[in-house]
């Protein structure tokens, strides 16, 4: 599709949302008027959820400011027919020009589904799976790499630990989810070589009790700063700081429930793609069908300095921000893992090298198995 | 209570314009039977009318306006073709889950099994599917997944029918904790041997591919589950009232120690009572996986068996009322995401709604023989 022909369709359907007041914008027909874009945004859970899915609701009040821009939001939508129902219901009856999907269940076979079903709306998805042989030309994946955040953690964590230990709350032993892991560890190997990353799996993305155990489990263990990658790390965050150690933070910021002990956070910036989709949309650019990138993009961010924060490991992180946005690489090569000592990194990768994206191991100085 | 009655005046109209011209229209008979049933009716639309007065109390308390909420639940759920097709497609699910609670409780069970059954019957659905793929045509293929699917079902919900006739064991608790095992199990296949390998982040198996697919049904973008499960519906409606099974069924779930003093096979009885419902849930994992996911994944734990609780309780667990029931969940839950978007509400109010209705009708279970309408004589009850 031509950017022509989507700022055509854009320009009729507001024009008619105006002026003939058809069924599809009778609500919100005042506001629509001045409106050239209408997005839908999809989440899979609680808009504040203190997670993944307040990273993006955070992103969508920005885009909400943009003149012009409507946002429509659903949360709570299961990665079930619901979320391809969702999606159409806001073509159908709130007009929407652009589908920002934010769940990685939405994609096979739902979004691809409705890209194919709606040629003339854009559907963006918010995980690397978008594959420009087989999928839809109006489909999309964006996608921001959380690991060079870690990083980022992992120095401000190895200054501020005094037992050495870092505790890692984690939910699937998963690509991303490694990958993170992996990144604190070599955060706070940069600053502190005796550090060690402890690591705990849940086994699902949203397991309260399970993380609550897992945290208290890490501290009895030595540990003295706790981070996490699950969906919410509310509950975490909450029983690290009551159980009086530090926390670095994971997709949003959780600074508010961890006055004494927060350092910084991992957070996603969903905000800079959301914007750029909104403005290429206005200037009839076509849409980037790919977008991936970390702190060199400003698509991820760490969040501002807590209590927890001491001046060292505020001037390492942010001295470690610095290089995250020069790409100076994090997996200097080679490395082991911690299993079999078998070097599974043989030499130094980019940020953003796809072989990093295949990670399916845990690297020597990180206690835990993925097994 | 004097509001009840109105209403009830209106709905034994609408009954006896349904009803067909069968019963002799002289004798007082018919007349009786009508006011007695109308109860029925009356009843639940009464107390469906008290649950939605008190959510726009609920509403004008936040700050809403109760009319456009029924404006949006109107339009989202019912309004269009685009929204009532949604609606249906929603209540598939719903309508085989409800019977799969409904079955049972005519034979004084509560089983609350039917997410485990739903997850485990689509997850073998498509693990003997996965490996047929490719050299088995789609009806061959498809007539196995069904198999499969409400075997497995009827199997792990006749497991807590059995316990039950067998060793005593609570069928609510045993088929809710077999539900968490069910969830566990198909966890363990699809995050270690049966795991697709290319599919790094979302744990599934290896998708099952369009051509074994079910399709929609024709003119509609609704898959077949819905007419299945209607269908269903009916012969199970004509299975537990017309025939020996069904009276048997309803004897043992009414006096359960009569049932066995009469002779009646209650053990068999039970178990297939369970079996029947664990095989609506597996087939309802079945379309899951062939009509909407592709493949088995933890999305089938979307809460479809817990949803059908509700339903099957709001029919009063016959068979036949849980379609319409289901049709009106679906058209809420359809609705609910308008509601969100345009007023501006957390998905939460739904649930609120859902809960209150909930509530409503249970109390007003208390209602029923209470009203003079509805019983005119005692004493001089039909035989």
């Amino acid at each position: 599709m031509s950017p022509a022909e989507f700022s055509r369709r854009a320009f009729l359907q507001t024009t008619a949302a105006g002026t003939a007041g058809l069924a599809l914008s009778l609500a919100g027909a005042t506001r629509a008027f001045a409106a050239y874009l209408t997005v839908g945004i999809v989440y899979v859970g609680a808009r504040d959820d203190f997670g993944w899915n307040q990273a993006h609701a955070v992103a969508a009040e920005a885009l909400k400011l943009v003149p012009g821009v409507k946002v429509v939001e659903e949360e709570n939508v299961p990665e079930t027919d619901a979320c391809a129902k969702t999606m159409e219901s806001m073509i159908n009856l709130d007009g929407a020009g652009l589908i920002l999907a934010t769940s990685f269940g939405y994609y096979t076979p739902f979004v691809v589904d409705m890209a194919k079903k709606y040629p003339k709306v854009e559907f963006r998805h918010a995980a690397p799976l978008w594959n420009k042989d087989k999928d839809p030309k109006n489909a999309g994946s964006y996608f921001g790499y959380l690991n060079q955040a870690h990083y980022v953690d992992g120095v401000a964590a190895g200054l501020c630990t005094k037992s050495n230990k870092i505790g890692f709350v984690a939910a699937k032993p998963i690509a991303s989810v490694l990958s993170n892991i992996n990144s604190v560890l070599l955060g706070a190997r940069k600053v502190n070589p005796k550090a060690i990353v402890q690591v705990i799996f849940t086994g699902d993305w949203s397991m309260p009790v399970r993380e609550a155990e897992a945290a208290s489990a890490l501290v009895d263990a030595g540990c003295d700063v706790i981070t996490c990658h699950v969906d919410s790390p509310k509950v975490v965050i909450e029983t690290a700081e009551k159980r009086g150690v530090k926390t670095c933070g994971h997709n949003a910021s959780q600074a508010p429930l961890a006055p004494k002990g927060f350092i910084t956070g991992a957070e996603y910036k969903w905000a800079t793609i959301y914007k750029g989709y909104a403005a290429d949309l206005a200037a009839s650019n076509p849409l980037p069908n790919f977008l991936a990138g970390g702190y060199e993009s400003d698509y991820v961010q760490n969040t501002a300095f807590g209590a927890g924060a001491t001046e060292a490991a505020k001037a390492a992180a942010t001295a470690a921000i610095a290089d995250m946005k020069n790409k100076v690489p994090i997996y200097v090569g080679p490395l082991k893992d911690n299993k079999t000592g078998k070097v599974v990194i043989d030499k130094t990768y980019d940020n953003l090298d796809p072989f990093l994206d295949q990670m399916n191991y845990l690297l020597e100085g990180v206690v835990g198995s993925i097994t | 209570m004097s509001t009840g009655s109105p209403a009830a005046g209106d709905l034994s109209a609408v009954a006896a314009a349904v009803k067909p011209p069968t019963a002799p229209a002289a004798g007082s008979d018919f007349a009786l039977r009508l006011r007695a049933n109308s109860e029925y009716v009356a009843i639940p639309a009464f107390a469906l009318l008290m649950a939605a007065l008190l959510f726009a109390v609920f509403l004008l308390a936040i700050g809403k306006s109760p009319i456009d909420f029924v404006d949006y639940v109107w339009r989202g759920g019912f309004g269009t073709a685009f929204s009532f097709q949604n609606t249906l497609q929603r209540s598939s699910p719903l309508i085989l889950t409800a019977l799969a609670v409904a079955i049972p409780a005519r034979i004084g069970l509560i089983m609350i099994g039917a997410e485990g059954a739903l997850v485990l019957g689509g997850f073998a659905a498509a693990a003997i599917a996965v490996p047929m793929v490719g050299f088995a045509p789609p009806i061959v293929t498809m007539p196995v997944m069904v198999v499969t699917a409400v075997a497995v079902g009827a199997v792990w919900v006749g497991i807590a029918g059995y316990l039950r006739y067998a060793r005593g064991v609570n069928e609510t608790i045993s088929s809710l904790l077999l539900t968490y095992i069910g969830i566990a199990i198909m966890n363990f296949f699809v995050e270690g041997v049966m795991r697709d390998a290319s599919n790094p982040n979302k744990p599934s198996t290896k998708p099952i591919g369009d051509a074994y697919m079910v399709g929609k049904i024709p003119g509609t973008d609704v898959h077949w589950g819905f007419a299945v499960g209607v269908l269903l519906s009916i012969a199970l409606y004509f299975l537990m009232t017309r025939t020996t099974f069904g009276f048997a069924a309803r004897v043992t779930g009414g006096n359960f120690r009569a049932a066995l003093a009469q002779g009646l096979p209650v053990g068999k009885l039970i178990v297939s009572c369970a079996m029947i419902a664990g095989g609506c849930a597996g087939l309802a994992g079945f379309f899951e996986v062939a009509a909407i996911q592709g493949r088995a994944n933890a999305s089938l734990a979307a809460g479809y068996g817990f949803t059908g609780i509700l339903v099957s309780f709001l029919a009063r667990h016959n068979p036949l009322v849980v379609v319409p029931i289901a049709i009106l969940f679906g058209g809420l839950v359809a609705s609910g995401g308008l509601i969100q978007r345009r007023m501006e509400l957390p998905d939460a109010t739904v649930l609120v709604l859902q809960g209150l209705i909930f509530v409503v009708l249970l109390t007003s279970e208390t209602l029923y023989g209470r009203f003079a309408i509805f019983n005119p004589k005692k004493g001089t009850d039909r035989t």
